[in-house]
């Protein structure tokens, strides 16, 4: 009797691969549920745009249509099919991806703008790269304009300016801004005068950026007018690369100090104590253990700080001035940054009566600005990725 | 070398609280000493003040005399790197250098401190460490892959390659073995009972077996309750603290009847 049973039951047990239905997995959604809800709410959202637009189709308005019906569909069907809690965290999911597409389209658009005006103009001049507006005049732009004649003039006055600038600006801020971090981590017990310095670097973070270059600027004319002279010819002196590289420096400082002091935390309190067993002095320790295991983050933290200053315009326009011709030394006369050449020809176009060169030049400017913004973007994960402590060795 | 540890009244603070209280021993050289005792009594700390590592946390001192071969180690003008260079020590967790290679991590003490050698000086260092610490051959063919690509316990003995690579006189450890296997455990007590050819070694260890096995002395510490100064309660030969201890104390802890 009770053998037969058992067989029976046996029997009736679900065989592997079997095409009975696996209770876990009850109650769902088909898979294309959500194919299913997306294009109804397209079609859904395209016929009441058409309706409420009365006549003229709007894209954007179709596609917000969409996303808000999609949303809504989606949950209603999940609440019906399955049940509130997963109907709910649909809605969250959903939300989510909304912000995030939502937040995308600024950057995207941004950079779909730039390249659509700028890489048709920098493609047919490539000779922008490398030449400056030294001799370019009105004419010539009226010419390019009105005849059909070939784009003058260039960016390398640019270039060469946000290079040197930017370089300088780098020089200066990055041991200011290391030594900082490692007094506040490795040297200060958090008493009141690195709690201040906390605070001031925290102000400084805050500083909008033509404060930074007039406070460059009047550092720059105190110590020329005290220790050169006060003629106009040394009045003069105060605009140049070194001061706009100060007054980046005054950006740059607050953000290196506080990336690398983060980065600085986190380095574990094991491998200092490690080196101080084996009897190394503690500077050798910070700079051969802390600093070497945290220099993935720190280098990346500093190139993410030189991007943010590159783009800077107002501080340059009031401390290097603006020049047409390119000009390789930042201690002596005018100097002109990308930023600040977009501005000026944007603003006052070479030819006032034919602004359109000037715009494309701008445009192609801008193109490589972003270009430059992003590499040094890329720099940065390539830099954290070597220099991060190697996790295996296998 | 192998140096005489001597505490004589040694109190360790950490701020106004007194972690560890008149601390009395006397570490033979060229042999192994275990600390033994329940969590929080000081073993650690009193551990960390035999190489002035405990100053190393803000507002932590000792007081009292702590002599190494007869010579204080907290006499005024006695620089704490030079007392560290003789007394080396291992961690409970492995710490090797992440950013360096097993022979970098070897040649740390060296290479740190600026110290320059030939490259034959160097490997033959590299060698003798890894040798003395039972790693050589596990590690040989990959000495230029980075330390922590190791396992726990081959790690563990990197670090203590990394300390006997400087030649100091003691070898402090503590817990040495508490986040290894069984086996990577067997190996480093056979490592320990080794080292004592050339060094002084104290471990502390939460393993009665492993005090047992390794350690010529055992330091038994207690602590009278939260917030009271750990104390040295019975320093023996191991063989006495385990079979036929003299304090009350250290039988309940020994046979298990503690707390
Ligand atoms: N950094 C510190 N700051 C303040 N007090 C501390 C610090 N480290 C330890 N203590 C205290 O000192 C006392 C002794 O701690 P210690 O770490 O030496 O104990 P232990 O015997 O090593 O314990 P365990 O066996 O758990 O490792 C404890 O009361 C502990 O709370
Ligand atoms: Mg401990």
């Amino acid at each position: 009797m009770t053998t037969s049973t058992d067989t029976t039951q046996r029997g009736s047990a679900p065989q592997p691969g079997g095409t009975r239905k696996n209770s876990l997995t009850a109650g769902q959604m088909p898979r294309w549920t959500w194919i299913a809800v997306a294009i109804g709410a397209l079609v859904l959202a395209a016929g009441l745009t058409a309706l409420l637009g009365g006549g003229s189709f709007s894209w954007t308005g179709w596609l917000i249509f969409a996303a808000v019906l999609y949303i809504v569909g989606m949950y209603v069907t999940t609440y019906a099919i399955e049940n509130k809690r997963r109907a709910t965290d649909g809605i969250w999911r959903n939300l989510v991806w909304a912000a995030f597409i939502l937040a995308l389209i600024p950057l995207v658009s941004v950079v779909w703008t730039v390249f659509a005006n700028g890489l048709p103009t920098l493609l047919a001049n490539p000779q922008l790269l490398w030449t400056d507006m030294g001799g370019v005049t009105g004419a010539d732009d009226i010419a390019t304009q009105n005849e059909g004649a070939s784009l003058q003039g260039g960016f390398l006055h640019g270039l060469a300016g946000t290079l040197m600038i930017t370089l300088m600006a780098t020089i200066i801020s990055v041991p200011i801004g290391l030594l900082t971090s490692i007094f506040l981590v490795e040297y200060s017990r958090g008493g009141w005068f690195s709690r201040s310095i906390v605070f001031f670097v925290d102000v400084m973070t805050g500083i909008p950026s033509i404060v930074a270059g007039l406070f460059a600027f009047a550092v720059v004319e105190l110590f020329i007018t005290t220790f050169i002279g006060e003629s106009p010819r040394h009045v003069q002196m105060i605009k140049m690369g070194l001061t706009a590289a100060i007054a980046l420096s005054v950006l740059m400082i607050p953000v290196v100090v506080r990336s690398t002091e983060e980065m600085l935390r986190v380095v574990p309190n094991e491998l200092r104590e490690a080196s101080y067993a084996l009897g190394v002095r503690k500077w050798r320790t910070i700079f051969k253990v802390v600093l070497p295991t945290a220099m993935s983050g720190i280098a990346s933290g500093i190139t993410l700080a030189i991007a943010r200053v590159t783009g800077e315009t107002a501080p340059i326009l009031v401390t290097a001035g603006y020049a047409a011709a390119t000009n390789w030394n930042p201690f002596s006369e005018w100097m002109t940054a990308l930023p600040v050449f977009i501005y000026r020809q944007l603003m006052n176009p070479t030819a006032p009566a034919a602004g359109l060169p000037s715009a494309d030049r701008a445009w192609a400017a801008a193109l490589v600005l972003i270009v430059i913004v992003m590499l040094l973007n890329l720099a940065a994960r390539i830099i954290a990725k070597a220099f991060a402590p190697k996790k295996t060795g296998r | 070398m192998s140096k005489r540890i001597e505490a004589i009244d040694l109190n360790v603070y950490y701020g106004n609280f007194l972690a560890v209280e008149g601390v009395n021993i006397n570490i033979e050289p060229r042999s192994v000493t275990a600390f033994i005792g329940p969590s929080g009594c000081g073993k650690t700390t009193f551990l960390r003040t035999i190489n002035r590592m405990h100053e190393v946390l803000p507002g932590a001192r000792a007081e009292g005399r702590l002599l190494l071969d007869g010579e204080d180690v907290y006499a005024t003008g006695v620089d704490p790197v030079t007392v560290r260079t003789q007394v080396g020590m291992v961690f409970q967790r492995p710490n090797p250098f992440p950013t360096m290679s097993i022979r970098d991590n070897i040649l740390a003490g060296h290479k740190l401190n600026g110290a320059r050698m030939s490259r034959s000086e160097a490997d033959g260092i590299v060698e003798k460490s890894l040798r003395g610490a039972n790693l050589w051959n596990e590690v040989k063919d990959r000495l230029d892959k980075p330390g922590s690509g190791l396992s726990g316990g081959q790690q563990q003995r990197l670090c203590i390659a990394r300390s006997i690579a400087v030649e100091p006189d003691v070898i402090l450890m503590d817990e040495p073995c508490s986040a290894l296997d069984p086996i990577s455990t067997l190996a480093i007590e056979d490592l320990i009972n080794e080292l004592k050819n050339e060094f002084t070694v104290v471990i502390v260890t939460h393993n009665m077996q492993q005090a047992a096995r390794v350690a010529d002395k055992t330091a038994f510490f207690n602590i009278a309750g939260t917030g009271k100064p750990g104390k040295l309660i019975e320093y023996d030969e191991t063989s006495v603290i385990f079979n036929n201890p003299a304090n009350k104390q250290t039988e309940d802890y020994v046979s298990g009847r503690f707390g």
